[in-house]
């Protein structure tokens, strides 16, 4: 028999080493699939993700694809902290891209530097707003965040989609359904010449120090925190665990807003039916793969931007299909939950254990 | 002989053998386990024959709780050997241990919140067919060891109390030849306990053998044959507790002299610092107790005690106190220091300078997982002025709780040590230290000393006296009275959610106090304790 028995105390290293042994371990798997698929696993695994970055527009790609991981990821991260559970985070970001998109599109011909931060500000809004109709329906109606927040995504996602179609189609875009381009005025700098690296990745970096800041060393990180460790703990000192839903959600559903006004006033520079190749899902991922910490979450961001980029690669020079990437992004998953469980349970074999021995 | 066995492999000795000659019902021999950095069973050895109550005795932390679990299976010896009825077994898991039949009642309870009674109770059998024979089965045992529980209850609405009821006629419901209890009164008022001994005696009579392990010394001596005492994982000796008093068997355990709490002088009392009047709350548990018509005054430099039967409103009193409450009660039905704060949060009760102790201490006074400094900036961060612009500060945050793990000598590796790392009796210490070290001008504490060892109790205990003695109103919610007539000046008692008149301690019986347990109130017309004494204690005699 097998069975699993919590470890009295589990190293501190093996928390951190997890995540680097899930990685390896996804790519032993990886190279065991593609050799089925008739492809030399080291070629394929070094198409996947050597050959992605191995020059510095394919790293600049990285930092374009991390940022709005990134941003998202550290936003959820407070949440699952606090045990609230954002699944929502892309269709937040969905909202956020129609709430600044929208702005400069109401002022498709203006050039005002007042432009990108009034769209930040929307940007952040509209993710927020999405954020916050969850967390109203679970602290008045008691209804579950997990299913309300996964549930507006496909609102979120749809009501892009007949914008786009419908009323903020661009009127000189033969018909295609995209809104028109950005304004100048209303498209995110690049900082880096010759890439595609935007101002937003210079906000993902700032996002994080300020997580950090947030999470360890201020008054509502520790409530954060300790609402989530012992709630019981935390009624008994007056942290309400209804102000954190609402504050989780808030900071999470705004911060994922802001990742989708990034993209669209980014890489995009316009709105269209698609906007996001489940940023806010992966998000998730990433927010795990970097332990809920922000610093951690920088190096998860990065991890999984690449898994964007090798699928991307794999398919143009392998012919592999795209699926490839999320069946990466799963492996990965499913190595670094198995890696967790193992760093606070040991396996016995029930025959083993017995050791009373028979004089 | 590797495989689990439970047959006898000598065969004819037990049934050969006269009564009392014959061999064990379980002896231990040389167990020893070691944990990482800790040997906590070292070469135990020990015999408890049919029939035979022994008391198992120690201080937290002394290997009771490794010993037992070893007995149960639930944990494997790295070396030794348990012997029953004469033959070498291995246990290799509480379902083996429950077959052979040995019955554990837990310190802490392992039961499902969710589920009702009866579904916990079947979950701990081995094989349950038919739910309505089980149902017939446990009201059975219910009737004949006088043990009241509704079967469909959920576990999540039940008292500690009567939590501890499950756990006790699950395992009798299995017939058991061992029983083991853990702490088992701590729950219970002195007619109830008188009523479990008086189960324990017919349990053994009908040639059961019993582990009982407690604290309570007066109650090894009142109900156990043998003793064996443990002291750092090792047997430091072994007594017949009849012939001992409890202050010798608890030298032996500690291994110390043990000096009695310091009442100081005769006290005088200041003002009235905490003052509960006409406090009417209703529950926000499901199956709760509502508190009905509450009142009480502490002054300054007054212990008061709280007694009662767990589940009898004593923690939504204490809930309402400490401002846990989602329902709200009119503002000045609680005052602290004169100020009207029943409306109040906890946190602004908490800046008029009071204090709280809840009485469990593993994710409610404190959370496991973090650190001694962050609990101890849990409570304390206003008060002590441990934020400053909505963030930590992190000098003076370790400091204060370096200063909590000095002043109340909490044993433990650091302020950096995680909360749930540190024993029980330590971990008090600390969450008690952290609230004195606050200054409070009121503190109310459920169950100072519950599952504490001797030492750590009679620390906490002169801590509270010296805290009073400083003019601090302090009010103890607690089920043991031992420890209400140790430090009390005044006492209260709670039943079905209504409360005494407050006496002066010098001025009632224990008797008295377990019939006013039982709910037989002086606040319902003229009825006296003289009149009542022919009545049998406890709740039946209030039906």
């Amino acid at each position: 028999m097998v069975r699993l028995e919590p470890r009295r105390q589990h190293s501190q290293a093996m928390v951190y080493l997890s995540p680097v042994l899930a990685i390896l371990m996804t790519l032993v798997v990886g190279g065991i699939i593609f050799a089925f698929m008739g492809k030399n696993p080291l070629d394929a695994l070094y198409t996947f993700f050597i050959l992605p970055i191995n020059n510095s527009y394919g790293l600049s790609e990285l930092f374009v694809k991390a940022t709005p991981l990134v941003i998202i990821a550290v936003g959820l991260a407070m949440g699952f902290r606090a045990n609230v559970w954002n699944i929502g985070a892309e269709g937040q970001l969905t909202m956020g891209a129609i709430f600044g998109g929208g702005l400069a599109l109401y002022f498709y011909d203006s050039e005002s530097v007042f432009l990108l931060p009034a769209m930040f500000v929307l940007g952040a809004l509209g993710g927020a707003f999405w954020g916050a109709i969850p967390a109203l329906l679970r602290t008045r109606f008691n209804a579950n965040e997990i299913l309300t927040s996964l549930m507006l995504t496909y609102v979120a996602t749809l009501f892009l989609s007949f914008l786009v179609h419908g009323p903020w189609r661009n009127p000189e875009g033969f018909n295609f359904p995209e809104s028109r381009p950005f304004p100048d005025a209303g498209l995110l700098p690049v900082i880096y010449d010759g890439t595609r690296v935007h101002l937003g990745t210079a906000v993902a970096v700032l996002v994080v120090i300020a997580g950090w800041l947030l999470l360890s060393k201020s008054v509502i990180g520790f409530q954060l925190r300790v609402v989530g460790k012992a709630p019981q703990a935390a009624r008994h000192v007056g942290f309400r665990q209804k102000r954190m839903i609402w504050f989780t959600l808030l900071l999470s559903g705004g911060l994922a807003g802001l990742a989708g006004l990034f993209e669209v006033a980014g890489p995009i520079g316009q709105l269209q039916p698609s906007i996001s190749p489940g940023y806010g899902f992966t998000a998730i991922i990433v927010a795990f793969l970097g332990r809920l910490h922000p610093v951690g979450i920088l190096f998860g961001g990065l991890i999984m931007a690449l898994t964007y980029l090798g699928g991307e690669l794999a398919q143009i020079t392998l012919g592999l299909p795209n699926a490839v990437t999320g069946l990466f992004q799963g492996i990965l998953l499913f190595f670094l939950l198995a890696c967790d469980v193992l760093t606070k349970y040991r396996v016995r074999f029930g025959s083993i254990a017995a050791k009373g021995r028979t004089a | 002989m590797g495989v689990a066995t439970v047959t006898s492999t000598t065969g004819d000795a037990g049934t050969e053998a006269i009564k009392g000659a014959g061999p064990a019902q379980l002896e231990v021999r040389g167990v020893t386990k070691a944990f990482p950095g800790c040997l906590a069973n070292d070469d135990i050895s020990f015999r408890i024959e049919p029939g035979e109550i022994h008391a198992l005795l120690g201080e937290n932390g002394a290997g009771k709780s490794t010993l037992v679990k070893i007995i149960y299976g639930v944990l494997q010896a790295d070396q030794g050997e348990l012997i029953w009825e004469g033959a070498p077994v291995t246990i290799q898991s509480p379902h083996d241990a429950r077959k052979m039949g040995i019955g554990l009642v837990f310190q802490h309870f392992s039961l499902f919140e969710t589920m009702t009674v009866l579904e916990n109770i079947a979950l701990a059998m081995n094989d349950v067919r038919d739910m309505d024979a089980l149902r017939k089965q446990v009201e059975e045992v219910e009737k004949t060891y006088g043990l009241p529980l509704d079967p469909d209850r959920h576990v999540y609405t039940l008292s500690v109390g009567e939590r501890q009821r499950i756990e006790i006629v699950r395992c009798l419901l299995q017939n058991p030849k061992l029983l083991i209890l853990d702490e088992p009164t701590s729950v219970l008022t002195p007619q109830e306990v008188e009523k479990l001994f008086e189960t324990l005696r017919r349990l053994a009579d009908e040639g059961c053998a019993i582990l009982y392990i407690s604290h309570k010394l007066h109650e090894v001596k009142a109900l156990c044959q043998k003793a064996t005492v443990l002291r750092g994982g090792k047997v430091v000796g072994g007594c017949d507790p009849r012939e001992e008093t409890a202050k010798s068997m608890a030298e032996m355990m500690i291994g110390q002299k043990l000096t009695a709490p310091d009442r100081g002088e005769s006290r005088t009392f200041g003002d009235v610092r905490l003052d509960v009047s006409n406090l009417s709350l209703l529950s926000d548990e499901q199956f709760g107790t509502h508190l009905k018509d509450i009142n009480l005054e502490v002054r300054g430099g007054e212990i008061m005690g709280v007694a009662g039967v767990a589940g009898n409103g004593q923690n939504e009193l204490f809930r309402a106190l400490a401002g846990e409450t989602e329902q709200e009660a009119a503002p000045d039905t609680i005052k602290i220091d004169g100020k009207s704060v029943a409306h109040f949060g906890p946190r602004r009760r908490r800046r008029l300078g009071a204090t709280f102790v809840p009485e469990e201490r593993n994710g409610h006074g404190a959370v496991p997982d973090m650190s001694l400094s962050e609990n101890g900036f849990l409570t304390a961060f206003r008060r002590m002025a441990l934020s400053a612009k909505g963030l930590i500060r992190e000098m003076p945050t370790k400091s204060f709780a370096d200063n909590i793990i000095k002043t109340f000598d909490v044993r433990t590796t650091g302020a950096g040590a995680e909360a749930g790392s540190l024993s029980g009796g330590n971990l008090q210490k600390f969450i008690v230290g952290r609230e004195i070290l606050q200054d409070p001008g009121v503190l109310v504490i459920s169950q100072p000393t519950w599952g504490v060892d001797a030492g750590a109790a009679s620390a906490i205990h002169q801590a509270l006296l010296d805290l009073a003695a400083k003019g601090t109103a302090v009010l103890v919610i607690s089920q043991d009275l031992d420890e209400i007539f140790a430090i009390c000046d005044s006492v209260v008692v709670m039943a079905e959610g209504k409360m005494s008149k407050p006496r002066p301690m010098a001025d009632v019986s224990i008797e008295e106090i377990g019939l006013l347990m039982g709910g037989l109130h002086d606040l319902e017309g003229d009825v006296t304790p003289a009149n009542n004494l022919e009545v049998e204690g406890g709740r039946v005699g209030q039906a």
